[in-house]
């Protein structure tokens, strides 16, 4: 686990939004230089290859949503150091740098909405907080998430981007795998429906868990989603990789996954999700 | 012969030495005088490097190339061990090893890594890293355990999960939570054993259970620790300081309540007396599956869930 690299969510950033003088950015797949203002009025896509790019936290409540329909849960849980982790720097001041960075205590946000005028419980994981990686709160968040789900049998959709389990909380981040499967699997036995989307990118801890848990796997087109990270397969079997490896069009080729959805028909393929699986219909 | 680790060095000496002498044929009046000398600076330097080990050295032992595994355990511990086969999809992976076996008197589900003991077994058992596979052949006997109503006890030892193109393309990720799923909720008891290596992942694939065991070298660990050192300090000669800070000993992990209980181990670690190792953790399963087996179907799956949502550590806790 934990293939996300330190200081990663910011090269990644400069990588993957390369900003040219504010009005242009680089997408990350095809390396277009494209007009910013064209991505950001199009749900962020690249005009040339149809790359989605990474949508923040709010963007992805505005895409997904009835507007001002959301309300957030658990808001105030900021983690524990168990290990009293230090490496270069201690992990609590690791966290403190990305709290300020980001406004939130952790790297998902969790909390209840409506979508076309349904209600549905998300969780939305972001990537800017420590390369969305998975440690007690964030499972803790997911379990408090499962069990509203059941109290209310609404409908959880999870939406992942992550490097995978937070190393700095040791085998307490491990744990967070079982955890959050264990809530994924009562959620089964409740009969309430687990949607995942898996975005660019969902590595290790998190896709060998609660992402691969969703009764309809969604994915965002040329998401990269994996368990092991493409530099460590590449060191393990000294080999390239193939074009394409890991893209969400292999995983959907290799029946790991229900079906690619573009932003723009994300709402219409939830609902349909939704009003197939959810009660009532 | 026993392969002596790094650290080890000053106790191979030792034991050549005593070695010698003892094969000598001497009829020198000193000899026995000398052979005892010897033999309690051994036992004294041994006392000394395993009484302090540091957790890089625990590791060590952990990965010992002579560390006991399922099948030794199974040699060891259990009658008539019928192994069983294949994951019904794709193929038999090596690296896992499932079956059924007598326990003292009761049929119980068994299911470990193997990494082979001799370089060509090592190839063979893709050196304990399992594929989808094998977490796919683990899942399709834990559940005829539960069908027949077996307990289910787990051997780990594993650096990880096989990070391979074929393993993705097959759905390593998805074998993995799979399993995390099922275990969850098998309605009979589980028991894991941290034998060796507790590698990522990979290890906790057959690691959610009702109790977990290590054994007392044995580690358990989120990532490697050179793999630690070689993210977040960047720099491959600081693995000693990961495998500190990773705090990924039995002696730790029982500390942060992860696991239940630790096994002692001889001297040396579980490779010097593997058959008293076996009676050792034979009888904490003994216990644990006794307690176990007299408690509801109901209180189990309970238990269990609650013993995984515990582990978390908030803020303010």
């Amino acid at each position: 686990m934990g293939w996300f690299q330190k200081g990663s969510s910011e090269e990644r950033e400069k990588g993957k939004l390369n900003i040219v003088e504010g009005m242009w950015i680089k997408c990350a797949f095809c390396r277009a230089v494209v007009y910013r203002k064209e991505v950001d009025q199009n749900f962020k896509l690249c005009p040339k290859c149809g790359y989605h790019f990474p949508l923040s936290v709010p963007e992805r409540l505005d895409v997904l949503l009835d507007p001002g329909s959301f309300q957030e849960w658990d808001a105030d849980l900021s983690p524990g150091d168990p290990l009293a982790f230090t490496d270069t720097q201690s992990y609590l001041g690791r966290i403190e740098i990305y709290q300020k960075k980001t406004g939130r205590r952790d790297a998902i946000v969790t909390g209840k909405g409506k979508l076309q005028t349904s209600p549905v419980i998300v969780g939305i994981f972001d990537f800017g907080f420590m390369g969305g990686s998975m440690g007690s709160v964030v499972g803790e968040k997911i379990c408090r998430a499962a069990d509203r789900a059941i109290e209310g049998n609404t409908p959880f959709l999870l939406v992942t981007t992550s490097g995978g389990a937070r190393m700095q909380e040791g085998i307490l981040s491990l744990m967070q795998m079982a955890r959050t499967s264990a809530a994924m699997a009562r959620l089964h036995e409740a009969g309430v429906p687990f949607i995942s989307l898996l975005t660019d990118p969902t590595f290790g801890g998190v896709t060998a868990s609660v992402a691969m848990l969703g009764d309809v796997i969604l994915a965002e087109p040329k998401a990269l989603i994996g368990f092991a990270g493409p530099r460590v397969i590449e060191q393990t079997i000294k080999q390239r990789l193939p074009d394409g490896f890991q893209r969400a069009e292999f995983l959907l080729e290799h029946g790991m996954i229900d079906a690619i959805v573009s932003r723009p028909r994300l709402r219409q393929t939830l609902h349909s999700v939704f009003r197939h699986l959810g009660a009532g219909v | 012969m026993r392969d002596f680790l790094e650290f080890e060095k000053p106790l191979k000496e030792l034991e050549e030495r005593l070695e010698k002498l003892k094969k000598s044929g001497s009829e020198r009046k000193a000899l026995p005088r000398l052979i005892r000398i010897l033999q309690s600076r051994l036992t004294k330097t041994e006392q000394e490097i395993f009484g302090n080990l540091t957790p890089w050295q625990q590791t060590q032992i952990a990965r010992h190339p002579q560390r006991p595994s399922i099948l030794d355990y199974m040699k060891h511990m259990c009658e008539d061990f019928l192994e069983l086969h294949g994951d019904r999809a794709f193929g038999d992976d090596k690296a896992v090893v499932g079956g059924f076996a007598t326990f003292r008197g009761r049929s119980i589900c068994v299911i470990g890594h193997e990494k082979g003991q001799t370089f060509k077994e090592r190839v063979k058992r893709n050196f304990g890293m399992a594929n989808p596979e094998g977490y796919r052949k683990a899942l399709r006997l834990m559940q005829l355990a539960e069908k027949f109503k077996r307990p289910v006890v787990t051997f780990i030892d594993t650096p990880g999960a096989y990070p391979g193109i074929g393993a993705e393309e097959r759905g390593q990720a998805r074998a993995i939570a799979g399993n995390l799923f099922a275990m969850s909720r098998l309605k009979v008891p589980i028991v894991a054993v941290i034998t060796g290596e507790g590698g990522s992942g990979g290890a906790l694939g057959l690691g959610v259970a009702d109790r977990i065991v290590m054994l007392e070298h044995s580690i358990y660990s989120v990532i490697s620790a050179e793999g630690c050192a070689a993210i977040l300090w960047e720099d491959a000669t600081k693995t000693q300081a990961a495998a500190a800070a990773l705090k990924m000993t039995g002696a730790e992990l029982l500390k942060l309540g992860i696991a239940d209980e630790v096994v002692p181990e001889p001297l040396g670690g579980a490779h010097r007396d593997a058959e008293g190792t076996s009676q050792s953790l034979a009888q904490t399963l003994h216990t644990q599956l006794n307690q176990l087996l007299t408690t509801s179907t109901e209180q189990l799956l309970a238990n269990r869930y609650e013993k995984f949502r515990q582990m978390a550590a908030l803020a303010d806790d």
